[in-house]
């Protein structure tokens, strides 16, 4: 039994999903965001990565709605060949309608309800819906009870997969941070998208939490959900992604394979550029690397 | 014109109290982003504190000078509420710092029925009324301005120019502002974090009480339930004019009272308060931070 | 006992007695005005004053003595239970429960089924009114009213500081159209909660941007709107003299409580003529209103709409993301809660037989958000308990008349009322912050249903 998204058709497989164009964001004096354009495809995993300050999470607030871009265009193209235009809708349409889930640098989950409830809150419109706008629900008829037994399953369909399965009645406040992340993975599975940003995931995870997050990624992979991701640790980046995009100052200075990018003078560059050692150490490591 | 201009004069004057008193919500909120209910009560309280002083002064020493009778009003005044604040910032707030928000606020609408109730109890629940104290008046064409009036607005001045001066110029002010931006931050950097809490609450009370007396020495009235409505005006100022800023407190403190005192003279006096609520709904709505507040921008 | 541990408690004592001569400074200074001194009118009206020294020697007494006993006894008393549990490691929440506890509803709602005729049995149905109405539709009132301002501020985190105004819609549609229009209180029982809804909607949607503490005083500053129109909109509403001759509610328009009226129901239960079978069918009217609003409150709490509530307290933005409709969802708290308020309103105006602005001030706003948080955001159970004890408390100082005995007889209990209720406020979060009842019951499970802490739960930002 699968609760993801249909399993990809060879004939969609590559496809542009989410094309962004021209998109610039301006906060006050500041220019985030300068005349940014590219593509990620469906059935793939791309990173958005750059030093700090480069734009990132700007990138991911204008592509889920928190924010509204100054000027550009972001087309979402959906499996079944339905268009929109991400700029127009309200952060919230664009997980319900576009089918775009996200989850946060700083983790946002609901920490007073449990592991379950958080990714019940998740199928929250297609349950909506089956409670007939929570009239026929609250008659008791036996549509919505159906629904929610789904619902539940589907949940555990997710915790199963984020190995959070034994936690879940637990206050999602009282997981250990890596489970935490995990979770919220999970949560924004729950939502049913065809895109999933994920703003820093393996941040501040152990070696082992951090391989625990990549079998969780690569399990979405297989199930046809295309990634969008930003991440800082290089390791996990070039170990899982299929497409890199670099940005740096609000501008893409690089964009292609992680062995394209990891190649490319400008990207060491701006690496190098920053007084960061352990990105800097990274990179060395990555260098070396591929010299061999 | 003239009736225009009389009615812009009665507004400042009742829009100076309510300032006083909006800059104690104001920077109690600014410091431990706590709405302060029981700080209305705290203004009766001052209220009440003059009227003994003035009572007793007065049955003893027939013929004080009024100057002097009204400085002993408002230093006693201040004395009082200050006292009382410290306690009860001390007792009933600051076991609550750090805990669920609506404890707090909760606790502060308790104390503020406990307040009025206490005097309503002590004091009896009648209107308590005092000969007028000074009562001299000048007419500058068809304008009248009583002495009060001027002198309400003089006293407002000062305080605001010595308050500017300790927040902005001391080192308290300074401890103040570094609590107010991050107070475990100011604590690490060596601040008494709890003892400038103590004084910011008991600055706003004495201003609350210099209001007080001067509401009283206003009307010539004082009531136990006094503390409520002119509380809940001088709060709106405080939202209106930004919640935090000091200046901004008093902007709204001044546009409360015109608003009041012009809608009274031109519209129905019945819906002097609606007109009150209303404005301030839609400054909130239209422009959520108030007039002089920081935007907040939402972090996600 | 060894050396060290008694000069310990010299330090104690002496720490202690330093602390009660401060506290008694503290309390001469403030009450050396308000209460050494009284303020009274004489005979020529004229404002005078006389000194009351002892009553202020009382004050000062108990406080230093307070301090006392706090310092030298109770807090060492505390640190050394504290200690002994952790060295003990016993948990301080354990799971077990007593039979009462596991079967509180079931017991709590048979004692409220079966408390009238009780009452009547024991006191005869003059002597039952007091029981009935005084404390049971009395307390069951603000039950229903908490319980419905808990939707808004317990699950959806909205602090609304103006609930009240629901209230005096429901209240007021009910006086109104049955005065005007001699509608039934059946017929307008819904409609007033309808209309208390539509108000919920109209007062909630320009308001639902605001956050935190700038929603409170805008909703505060709406239910003060709605209180200053129903008392200056005098051609309809009669201004401070109120609607007075609203009609009694009817058995389902069956019966009536007329008196002297041919369908006069006790007469058709055989029954002699008393207001108090009026106010017993009253009991069961307001029983079945709470227990509607409990009914519906655990539905929907189960329901997508219910969930995406808490998850609005937790965290606005996440809710966000995963597509929830949070204006939508606002509005549906506000309307739900809104419409509670006005049920419990014409309830409230059929009971009176008289409604004023009076009953509708700010105060009452704050009385029962005091009651929704006393009892722990969220728990219908702590809830009604901290209903029970706030104003069954308050109401029990009106029957204390044998404190008169004590303190003369010019003492009037009912004046401590609200002081004593303030206090009360105050006591209870400074001891138990997040209420009664800390804890919050999940709605759904997969394997084991376990109650989610206090210290997990967030109380919202808007």
């Amino acid at each position: 039994m699968t609760f993801g998204t249909d399993m990809m058709t060879s004939n969609t497989t590559g496809d542009t999903l989410l094309k962004v164009e021209h998109l610039s964001m301006k906060f006050g004096g500041l220019m985030a965001i300068n005349d940014l354009s590219f593509e990620a495809r469906r059935g793939e995993i791309t990173a958005l990565i750059g030093p700090n300050g480069a734009g990132k999470t700007t990138v991911f607030n204008c592509i889920t709605g928190f924010y509204k871009p100054t000027m550009g265009m972001i087309t979402l193209r959906q499996r079944d060949g339905k268009e929109h235009l991400l700029e127009r809708l309200n952060d919230f349409e664009i997980t319900k309608s576009a089918k775009v889930a996200r989850t946060f640098q700083n983790i946002r989950l609901f920490s007073g309800l449990t592991v379950l409830e958080n990714l019940l809150v998740a199928q929250h419109n297609a349950l909506m819906k089956a409670s007939g706008y929570t009239i026929l629900g609250l008659l008791g008829l036996p549509a919505y009870r159906n629904a929610a037994k789904a619902a539940i399953d589907k949940a555990s369909y997710w915790l199963e997969k984020a190995e959070l399965i034994d936690r879940a009645d637990d206050p999602a406040g009282d997981l250990p941070y890596g489970a935490q992340r995990r979770l919220e993975i999970a949560r924004a599975m729950c939502t049913g998208p065809e895109l999933l940003c994920l703003d820093e995931p393996a941040a501040g995870l152990n070696p082992r939490e951090s391989a625990a997050l990549n079998t969780l990624l690569y399990a979405i992979r297989d199930e046809g959900v295309s990634i969008l991701l930003i991440e800082h640790d290089m390791s996990v980046v070039m170990e899982i992604s299929d497409h890199v995009v670099v940005l740096e100052y609000g501008q893409k200075i690089s964009d292609g394979t992680p062995d394209h990018v990891k190649n490319d003078p400008k990207v060491i560059a701006a690496y190098l550029g920053v007084e960061d050692d352990e990105v800097e150490e990274v990179i060395a490591v990555e260098l070396e690397g591929g010299d061999h | 014109m003239d009736y225009f201009i009389q009615q812009l004069i009665n507004g400042l004057t009742l829009g100076s109290i309510y300032g006083l008193v909006a800059i104690g919500y104001t920077m109690v909120y600014g410091i431990i982003g706590m709405i302060n209910f029981a700080h209305g009560d705290i203004f009766m309280l001052g209220g009440f504190a003059a009227l003994i002083v003035f009572l007793i002064l007065t049955s003893f020493f027939a013929g004080i000078p009024v100057a002097l009778l009204l400085l002993l009003m408002l230093v006693v005044g201040m004395l009082m509420t200050g006292l009382w604040n410290w306690t009860i910032e001390r007792m009933a707030y600051r076991p609550l710092r750090g805990s669920f928000r609506l404890a707090p606020l909760i606790t502060a609408i308790g104390m503020s029925i406990v307040l009025s109730n206490f005097i309503q109890v002590t004091q009896g629940p009648r209107n308590k009324p005092i000969p007028q104290l000074v009562s001299d008046v000048y007419h500058i064409g068809a304008i009248t301005v009583s002495l009060k009036q001027i002198l309400i607005v003089v006293i407002t001045g000062i305080l605001l120019a010595a308050f500017w001066y300790i927040v902005n110029k001391t080192p308290l002010g300074r401890a103040q502002r570094a609590t107010e931006q991050d107070r475990k931050m100011a604590a690490l950097l060596g601040v008494d974090v709890d003892r400038t809490i103590s004084v910011t609450f008991v600055m706003g009370a004495a201003l609350a009480a210099v209001a007080g007396s001067m509401y009283l020495m206003y009307y010539g009235v004082a009531s136990f339930n006094d503390g409520f409505i002119p509380g809940v005006k001088a709060f709106t100022a405080a939202v209106l004019g930004g919640i935090g800023s000091l200046p901004g407190a008093v902007l709204g403190g001044l546009l409360i009272g015109l608003i009041e005192s012009l809608w009274s003279a031109y519209f129905t006096i019945a819906y002097k308060d609606v007109a009150t609520f209303a404005i301030l709904a839609f400054v909130l709505i239209f422009k959520p931070t108030g007039i002089l507040g920081r935007p907040e921008v939402e972090k996600v | 006992m060894n050396a060290a541990s008694e000069t310990g408690s010299t330090n104690i004592m002496s720490k202690a007695l330093r602390e009660a001569a401060f506290a008694g400074a503290i309390a001469f200074g403030m009450f050396l005005l308000f209460v050494g001194i009284e303020t009274y009118q004489d005979i020529d009206n004229r404002l005078v004053w006389r000194t009351r020294w002892g009553l202020l020697a009382i004050f000062v007494i108990i406080a230093a003595v307070g301090r006392f006993v706090t310092v030298g006894f109770i807090r060492p008393h505390i640190d050394r239970r504290k200690l002994a549990k952790a060295k003990s490691g016993v948990l301080e929440i354990s799971e077990e429960k007593g039979f009462f506890h596991r079967h509180f509803l079931k017991i709590a709602l048979i004692a409220l089924l079966i408390y009238p005729p009780m009452s009547v049995m024991l006191f005869g149905p003059q002597g039952s009114l007091k029981y009935v109405d005084n404390f049971g539709i009395q307390i069951l009132i603000y039950v229903m009213l908490a319980w419905g301002l808990n939707i808004v501020v317990g699950l959806a985190g909205l602090l609304d500081l103006g609930y009240v105004a629901f209230y005096a819609v429901g209240a007021y549609s009910y006086a109104l159209l049955s005065s005007y229009f001699g509608l039934s209180f059946w017929v307008l029982l819904p409609l007033a909660g309808i209309l208390a809804a539509m108000w919920g909607v109209i007062l909630g949607f320009p308001v639902l941007r605001l956050r935190g503490d700038y929603l409170a005083i805008v909703t505060l500053a709406f239910g003060e709107i709605i209180r200053l129109v129903l008392l200056n909109w005098t051609d309809v509403t009669k201004g401070t003299f109120g609607i007075s001759g609203i009609a009694k509610a009817s058995v389902f328009g069956i019966w009536s409580f007329n008196v002297g009226a041919p369908d006069y129901f006790p007469k058709a239960l055989g029954l002699a003529t008393s207001s108090a079978w009026y106010k017993i069918f009253l009991f069961y009217v307001i029983l079945a209103l709470c227990m509607l609003t409990a009914y519906v409150t655990i539905r929907l709490r189960r329901m997508p709409i219910g969930r995406a509530w808490e998850a609005l307290r937790e965290d606005e933005i996440a809710c966000r993301s995963l597509g929830i409709n949070t204006v939508t969802t606002k509005l549906t708290a506000f309307a739900t809660g809104a419409m509670f308020g006005g049920f419990a309103g014409s309830f409230f105006a059929t009971r009176q037989g008289f409604v004023s602005p009076e009953s509708f001030v700010f105060l009452e706003s704050a009385v029962i958000l005091a009651i929704v948080v006393l009892g722990g955001m969220g728990s219908l159970t702590g809830i009604a308990i901290a209903a029970v004890v706030m104003v069954g408390g308050t109401e029990l100082l009106r029957e204390m008349e044998f404190l008169k005995l004590i303190f003369g007889p010019d003492f009037t209990p009912e004046l401590y009322r609200m002081l004593l209720f303030g206090l009360a406020m105050i006591i209870v979060m400074l001891f138990k912050p997040r209420g009664f009842v800390g804890s919050r019951q999940p709605t759904a499970f997969l394997k084991q249903r376990k109650a989610v802490s206090g210290s997990f739960t967030k109380e919202g930002h808007g």
